[in-house]
C-alpha cells in the first residue's frame, strides 16, 4: 500500500485539487483490514463531504420543525429551507420551474410515481412500453406490474457486445401502439452513456413521452433537462453525495398536472370532505405526508458542493480515472472489461478468468478495496453477456489515481491466490 | 475482524479448482437444485441412497470458490454415510457456518472446519451453506430450494435486490 500512497505520479486536470477534495470526506481516512480504505462502490452509494454532514447537523440543531403547516417560527424556517433545496435542484438540472421538481424517496420511488401517476391513467390494453436491455430492475419491474395490470406489452431495445443500445432497433420498435419509453441515461452495470437526447427526439416526433432514469448520470455529468427535452428525469440523493431517503422526479409541468396522485394523505390535498377531495397543485400533489426534510436540505447542500467544483470538471476528471483503469486492465492477461461502449461514465465492470466475482470482492476487501460484485440489479444484461455476475469498480471525483493503482494491484493479488 | 486468510486456504482453493464428484448422476434417488438469489449462483445435488448408506453423490453448477469447495468437500464427507449421519453433519455445518457453534463443538466436522471463518463474513455465509441446504432439500424431496427459503438458517435477505 505504501508505495501506491507514496508518489503522486499523476497530474490531475488543471484546477482539480484532488488532495483538497479528499480532505473534505472524513470517511476516506478510514482503514479497513489495516489498509487505507479504497472506496470504489460509488455507483451503489457515494460518500458525504463534511460540508453536507455539517448542514444536516445545523438544520437539525437550529431549524427543524414540520413544513407547510404551522405559523410558528421554526415551521417557517424549515419550509423555506426545504423549498430552497427544491430551487437548488431546479437550477442543478436546469428545469423551467421549481414546481416541476418533486421530492421522492429515491429513483425507484420516482419511477413508481410515474408508473402509477402517468402509466395507470394513460397506458391501456394492447399499448406498448419501450424499455432497454440495460435497464436497472427499478425501471423494469414497475412497468411489468403495469403491463400485467393493464394488458400492455413491453418491448425491449437490444444491445451490442460493447453494451451499446442498437438505435436502429429502437426506432423499429415504434408503432401506433407505442405509448411510453423508459431508458436509463448511464448504465449502472456497464457505464454506457446512452444517446438519450436523440432517442427522446425520435420518440417525441411520434408523440411518445420519455422517462429517463438518471440515477447514474446525475453524479457524473451536467444534466440539463431542458436541453434533453425529456418528460421525466429521476435520480437519487445518496449517489450524489447527499443522504439516503431522498430522490428527485423532474416532470414536465403539463404532464404532471394531468397525472393522478401516487400516494394519498396530508399535504397533497387542498380540501377534504367525505364527499369530495380536491388535490393540491404540483409538486405538492405528489408529496403526501411529511417528506424527508433534513434529507432534502442535505441534498441541496450536496448540490452546492458539487456545483462549486463544477459537474464538467468532475466529468473530465473521472474520465481520466476510467481511462487509466481501463488501460491497465486491458494490459493484464486474464482480465477483461465488460462494457466497452465508446461513450462511458466512470463505471467499470470486469471479469477475472477462473475467479468468481464474489471471491474477487472478498479478497479485494481484504486489501481495503470496496467494489461491488453481483448482478447489479440488472440481470438482463448479465444474461445478454452470458455471465452470472461481474465485479464493478465505480469511481467518484474524490478517488485518486493511486486508488486505481491499488485496485489493479489488488486484482493481481487475487490472480496470484487463484493460480 | 474477518479471518480471510483462513478461508481462502489451500484446501478450499484445491477443491474449487478440482471439484470432487462433479457432475450429474443418472436416475438419482434424491435430487434438488439450490439457488442463491443474492448472486445468481446455483448448484444441483444428485444422490443415490441405498438401503443403508449414500452410495453415490454428485453436484454441479455455477458458483464461487467458497460454494464450490463446500459442495465438493460435502460430497466426499457424506459419501458412504447413512442418511441420519449425513443429516447430523448438515446440522453441524449449518451451525458452524452461521456462528451458532464453534467448530470444536461439532464432533463430526473434521476437515470441514476450514469453513469456520465464513461465519465472520455475513455476505458469504450463504455461499458456504448452499450445498448443504440443497442436500437437505434432496433428502426431503424439496426439488428446488434457495438460501432465501423459509427453512434456511440464514433466512433474512442481505440487500441486493
Amino acid at each position: 500500500m505504501s508505495e501506491t500512497q507514496a508518489a503522486l505520479k499523476y497530474k490531475s486536470p488543471a484546477a482539480f485539487d484532488i488532495e483538497r477534495i479528499r480532505a473534505d470526506f472524513p470517511i476516506l481516512k478510514l482503514t479497513v483490514n489495516d489498509k487505507p480504505l479504497v472506496y470504489l462502490d460509488n455507483a451503489a452509494s457515494s460518500q458525504m463531504p463534511q460540508q453536507v454532514i455539517d448542514r444536516l447537523v445545523s438544520y437539525q440543531t437550529t431549524q427543524h420543525a414540520n413544513i407547510n403547516r404551522a405559523v410558528h417560527y421554526l415551521s417557517e424556517v424549515a419550509t423555506s429551507e426545504f423549498e430552497e433545496a427544491r430551487r437548488k435542484v431546479q437550477h442543478f438540472i436546469n428545469a423551467n420551474e421549481e414546481r416541476e421538481v418533486i421530492f421522492t424517496s429515491g429513483t425507484t420511488d420516482a419511477i413508481n410515481l410515474v408508473m402509477h401517476g402517468y402509466g395507470r391513467k394513460f397506458i391501456g390494453a394492447g399499448d406498448e412500453i419501450i424499455l432497454t436491455t440495460l435497464e436497472h430492475h427499478s425501471n423494469i419491474v414497475p412497468w411489468q406490474m403495469l403491463a400485467e395490470e393493464k394488458g400492455a406489452k413491453i418491448r425491449v431495445v437490444p444491445i451490442n457486445d460493447a453494451g451499446e443500445l442498437l438505435i436502429e432497433e429502437y426506432e423499429k420498435l415504434f408503432n401506433e401502439r407505442t405509448k411510453f419509453v423508459g431508458v436509463m441515461h448511464v448504465s449502472n452495470a456497464l457505464g454506457t452513456i446512452n444517446p438519450i437526447k436523440e432517442m427522446i427526439a425520435f420518440a417525441h416526433a411520434r408523440g411518445v413521452p420519455v422517462l429517463v432514469d438518471g440515477a447514474q448520470a446525475a453524479p457524473h455529468m451536467k444534466v440539463d433537462v431542458k436541453d434533453l427535452d425529456c418528460d421525466f428525469y429521476a435520480f437519487s440523493g445518496h449517489k450524489l453525495c447527499g443522504p439516503t431517503g431522498i430522490g428527485v422526479l423532474y416532470g414536465r409541468a403539463s404532464l404532471l398536472e394531468n397525472m393522478q396522485p401516487f400516494k394519498g394523505g396530508g399535504d397533497m390535498i387542498l380540501s377534504v370532505t367525505f364527499e369530495k377531495t380536491i388535490y393540491n397543485t404540483i409538486p405538492h400533489k405528489f408529496e403526501a405526508g411529511t417528506p424527508p426534510i433534513v434529507a432534502a436540505i442535505g441534498l441541496g447542500a450536496a448540490i452546492d458542493y458539487l456545483s462549486e467544483i463544477g459537474m464538467d470538471a468532475i466529468a473530465a476528471y473521472e474520465l481520466t480515472l476510467l481511462k487509466h483503469a481501463t488501460e491497465q486492465i486491458n494490459a493484464m492477461p486474464g482480465v477483461r472489461v465488460l462494457g466497452t461502449a465508446e461513450h462511458k461514465a466512470a463505471v467499470m465492470s470486469f471479469a477475472v478468468d477462473g475467479v468468481h466475482p464474489h471471491d474477487i470482492g472478498t479478497l479485494l476487501n481484504q486489501e481495503g478495496i470496496a467494489v461491488r460484485t453481483g448482478h447489479h440489479c440488472a440481470q438482463p444484461i448479465m444474461q445478454r453477456l452470458h455471465v452470472p455476475a461481474t465485479s464493478r469498480a465505480s469511481f467518484a471525483f474524490y478517488n485518486s489515481m493511486d486508488e486505481v493503482d491499488a485496485l489493479i494491484a489488488g486484482i493481481r493479488t487475487v490472480q496470484k491466490i487463484f493460480t | 475482524m474477518a479471518n480471510y486468510n483462513s478461508l481462502y486456504q489451500e484446501v478450499i482453493l484445491d477443491h474449487n479448482k478440482k471439484p470432487r464428484n462433479f457432475g450429474a448422476i443418472e436416475h438419482p434417488s434424491h435430487h434438488a437444485v439450490g439457488h442463491n438469489p443474492l448472486c445468481g449462483d446455483h448448484i444441483s445435488v444428485d444422490v443415490i441412497l441405498g438401503d443403508e448408506r449414500i452410495d453415490k453423490i454428485a453436484f454441479q453448477g455455477e458458483a464461487c470458490a467458497i460454494c464450490k469447495a463446500s459442495a465438493s468437500m460435502m460430497t466426499t464427507a457424506v459419501k458412504g454415510k447413512t442418511r441420519a449421519e449425513a443429516e447430523t453433519l448438515i446440522q453441524e455445518f449449518l451451525a458452524m457456518a452461521t456462528g451458532k457453534l464453534s467448530h470444536d463443538a461439532c464432533p463430526n466436522i473434521g476437515r470441514l472446519a476450514v469453513f469456520a471463518g465464513v461465519s465472520d463474513l455475513p455476505t458469504r455465509v450463504k455461499c458456504a451453506i448452499l450445498p448443504w441446504h440443497t442436500l437437505s432439500g434432496a433428502f426431503n424431496a424439496v426439488e428446488t430450494t434457495s438460501t432465501e427459503a423459509e427453512d434456511d438458517p440464514m433466512h433474512a435477505p442481505i440487500g441486493d435486490a
